[in-house]
């Protein structure tokens, strides 16, 4: 068996041994994993929020120490050098485990990623092993407050000057930037070109005078999502990724890795621990709603228990496709449709499940208790990671082929392109 | 289908595809739903040289697969069924065959080389009238009478029972489950065709009536078959979903063609976002359905932990979702997707039948639910899917 892309070919342990080696560590070295304790989106304290992030960070630092950080990224850079079964095995391993959680999405996917396929070997040197040590956290300044979806109208300037380029604008929906150390910016470059000809990527460290974080609380009292200011940050020339003006190549892979986050090779994921906002079992609420015995409520038990093993099916078959090249990486919009309505349609089935504890609720309610605000909340799995109206576009026009929708800025220099009034921001 | 093929596999299925577009298009399967028998027999022992009948028989007794994993290459088969709406008895044939040869040892061989050579139809005798008609429920009675079996009650629908030879009847004895193989003319049976959705599948209601049997007629233990039983309807289920997921696809096929030739006010019905959006769904189910499909292939094929589990989600998924992806694209199809004229409703058919059939949707989800109840809070194999 040969390493990863990258590496020199290399004899590589086998899975079976690296599994129960990663078996020991694991049962010797880590706690249960806690969910409470995991990012998502809920709303605790700033002083636990922080907390939880300085315990990832040595989380992090342990995993590396035990050389299971960075199980497929080269060993160059500080990684194993290993491969995607291994990294399966791992997080097999790791079920019912702790995990920084932090560190996986979006820094070593879409993050980590992106810098593997183009960064330059002196960012890939300093940043890669810093991540795995847990010393940077990552965050993706791309959406912009004039719009979430349309990715290539990006607004924030990146203006050369020297050595150096000068960004300003505003970036929005950044999890946890406030305590997030570096950032992949998209930027644009050239107004005088089509949109998609003008931009280009860098990175920047996010605790500098020239960026403002604001916290923006969301309806659920969850203050994890940031928007920054960005006014006259000074990015070194070689802190660019990719050319200039030819950043939409470089988005295109960063927005495919952010469609593949759940199965991806770089991201260690307890197997079986609910991703983000997951919460209470559809069957634990049922018992605390004492609605074990109802029909009706096992009905509904089982379909939340159908979509979700359909989704994890479903992501196989479309990850298996693409690893074969028998699917285009635009099939990666296929799983997310059907993960982001499947989620959907389940934090519906939990609010139906907890009956009046949805509505109003006390602590004895127990999992029944998350039911009435998770609803609130229900639409974040169609909408974060590109909403599933992107996804149904990437499916009819690039995976079935159908009409692309007309875009009435596609040949026209970006300066020109009507812009309405940002009513966010 | 699975997203990748060994060559032998893909060989396999190609045969079966070529066949079946020779044999049955889709003008000779609307023919046949004047034909008392659905298909010919010729056609079905031709079928059966193919593969069609062996793949779940023991190799000391005849049969054998293409990849070790029968099921799996079954499961190939039913997905060209479905994909042209063909027909034959493949879900009876099989369980049974299946059921006589890993039970009997050479006590039916005899039967199953008749089964395996398409000679004989078989049809498994399950699921009964109401107030037993759910899931699972056996009022059917088997009862020891010194050296002889005797059956009385009724099982409807039983799939090809006017065509079948052997029918394998599933009853209690007691507080356990009993399995006989009975000759359809044995004094005490008899058959009442039903009419059904699909033109070329053909049902029966079979009534029993103090039908006497020598105990060597008994298919494993008297009392203990509920193991058995479950292992045949994971079959059954398996072949139904394989066979809807092919349908499905034919459908889909079939509308987004439409969709691309159809014109409406001076553009393709592709070219509205309204429509590409439906499109898309209607993409990630029968992704979807695929990839189920498969998983519980492989699970029950492998007789793994948790292939109860993914049978029951198959079910229940490709039963909803394979129904809505039918009628959406009829709706997409407009007037004409209701015509007998135009091939949609063949496929229609057989995902409205492979819906109901050995449990609904509904009755899957309970399914489902129990299995998550026993398995207790938090604990879940997934590492084992």
């Amino acid at each position: 068996m040969n390493g990863v892309v990258g590496d020199e070919i290399e004899d590589v342990e086998d899975v079976e041994s690296f599994r129960l080696r990663a078996r020991a560590w694991i049962r010797a070295s880590l706690k249960p994993y806690s969910a409470e304790r995991a990012m998502g989106l809920g709303s605790v304290s700033a002083e636990e929020e922080l907390a939880a992030v300085a315990y990832e960070r040595q989380l992090q630092r342990a995993f590396f120490d035990a050389g299971f950080a960075g199980i497929c990224i080269p060993r160059k850079y500080s990684g194993q050098g290993l491969t995607p079964a291994h990294q399966r095995a791992f997080n097999e391993e790791l079920a019912g485990y702790e995990c920084p959680t932090r560190f996986q999405i979006p820094t070593m996917a879409p993050c980590a990623a992106v810098l593997l396929e183009f960064g330059t070997e002196e960012q890939k040197t300093r940043h890669l092993p810093a991540i795995l040590k847990g010393e940077e956290i990552w965050m993706q300044f791309l959406s912009e407050p004039s719009g979430g979806s349309d990715l290539a109208g990006a607004l924030t300037s990146a203006v050369r000057q020297g050595d150096d380029w000068v960004l300003n604008g505003s970036k929005i929906w950044t999890t946890g930037a406030w305590w997030s150390d570096w950032a992949l910016c998209l930027a644009r470059t050239n107004w005088d070109v089509p949109k998609h000809r003008g931009l280009t990527v860098f990175i920047l460290p996010i605790r500098q005078p020239g960026i403002e974080i604001s916290q923006i609380e969301m309806l659920n009292g969850g203050k994890d999502f940031c928007q920054e200011y960005l006014t006259d940050v000074v990015v070194p020339d070689a802190d660019r990724v990719g050319d200039v003006d030819n950043g939409w190549t470089v988005c295109v892979r960063w927005m495919f890795h952010e469609r593949t986050i759940f199965t991806s090779s770089y991201v260690t994921h307890p197997v079986g621990a609910p991703r983000g906002n997951g919460g209470a079992a559809p069957i634990d609420i049922a018992r605390a709603a004492d609605r074990l015995a109802d029909p009706c409520a096992r009905d509904l038990i089982g379909e939340a228990r159908m979509l979700e093993v359909v989704s994890n099916e479903l992501s196989r078959r479309i990850s298996a496709g693409m690893t074969s090249r028998r699917m285009s990486d635009q099939a990666a919009a296929v799983s997310r449709l059907f993960g982001g309505t499947a989620r959907a349609r389940t934090t519906t089935i939990k609010s139906e499940l907890a009956g009046p504890a949805a509505a109003a609720w006390s602590d004895d309610d127990g999992a029944a208790s998350q039911a009435g605000v998770g609803f609130l909340m229900r639409q974040t799995s169609c909408i974060g990671g590109g909403t599933t109206e992107m996804a149904r576009n990437v499916v009819s026009e690039r995976v079935l082929g159908m009409p692309r929708e007309p875009a009435l800025d596609r040949d026209v220099p970006f300066r020109d392109v009507p812009r309405g009034g940002s009513r966010r921001a | 289908m699975l997203v990748e093929l060994s060559s032998d596999q893909e060989f396999f299925r190609e045969t079966t595809a070529r066949f079946l577009r020779e044999q049955v298009p889709a003008e000779q399967v609307r023919r046949l739903r004047d034909s008392p028998a659905g298909h010919d027999l010729e056609y079905w022992r031709r079928g059966a040289e193919l593969g069609w009948t062996s793949l779940l028989v023991n190799e000391e007794v005849g049969g054998g697969s293409i990849s070790g994993q029968g099921l799996v290459d079954l499961s190939l088969v039913a997905y060209e069924f479905g994909r042209h709406a063909a027909p034959g008895p493949l879900v009876p044939t099989n369980v049974v065959a299946a059921a006589l040869s890993g039970t009997g040892g050479q006590a039916h061989a005899e039967v199953v080389g008749e089964l395996l050579s398409g000679e004989a139809i078989a049809a498994w005798c399950y699921a009964e009238p109401p107030p037993y008609g759910r899931l699972g429920d056996i009022a059917l009675e088997i009862a020891v009478e010194g050296a002889d079996v005797v059956v009385n009650g009724i099982k409807r629908p039983v799939e090809a029972a006017g065509q079948a030879r052997y029918l394998l009847v599933t009853g209690r004895t007691g507080g356990g489950l009993t399995q006989v193989l009975v000759p359809v003319d044995t004094p005490g049976v008899s058959t009442t065709p039903l009419r059904t959705v699909d033109l070329t599948r053909r049902f029966d209601a079979v009534a029993f009536d103090h039908v006497r049997l020598p105990t060597a007629a008994v298919v494993g233990e008297v009392g203990a078959a509920a193991e058995q039983v479950e292992r045949q309807l994971q079959l059954a289920l398996t072949i139904l979903c394989a066979e809807a997921v092919g349908a499905m696809q034919t459908a889909f096929d079939s509308a987004v063609g439409w969709a691309f030739d159809r014109h409406s006010f001076g553009r393709p019905l592709a070219s509205y976002q309204a429509l590409k959006h439906r499109f898309a769904d209607m993409k990630t189910w029968l992704e979807a359905g695929h990839a189920i499909a498969d998983s519980a292939a492989a699970a029950v094929a492998a007789d793994l932990p948790d292939a109860a589990e993914l049978v029951s989600v198959a079910k229940a998924f490709i039963g909803d979702y394979g129904g809505e992806l039918l009628q959406e694209c009829v709706q997409l199809h407009g007037g004409i997707g209701l015509t007998f004229e135009h091939d949609l409703h063949l496929f229609l058919r057989r995902v409205a039948l492979n819906r109901v059939l050995y449990g609904t949707p509904g009755e899957h989800r309970q399914r489902i639910a129990d299995i998550v109840e026993r398995r207790g809070a938090g604990a879940r194999p997934e590492g084992a899917a």
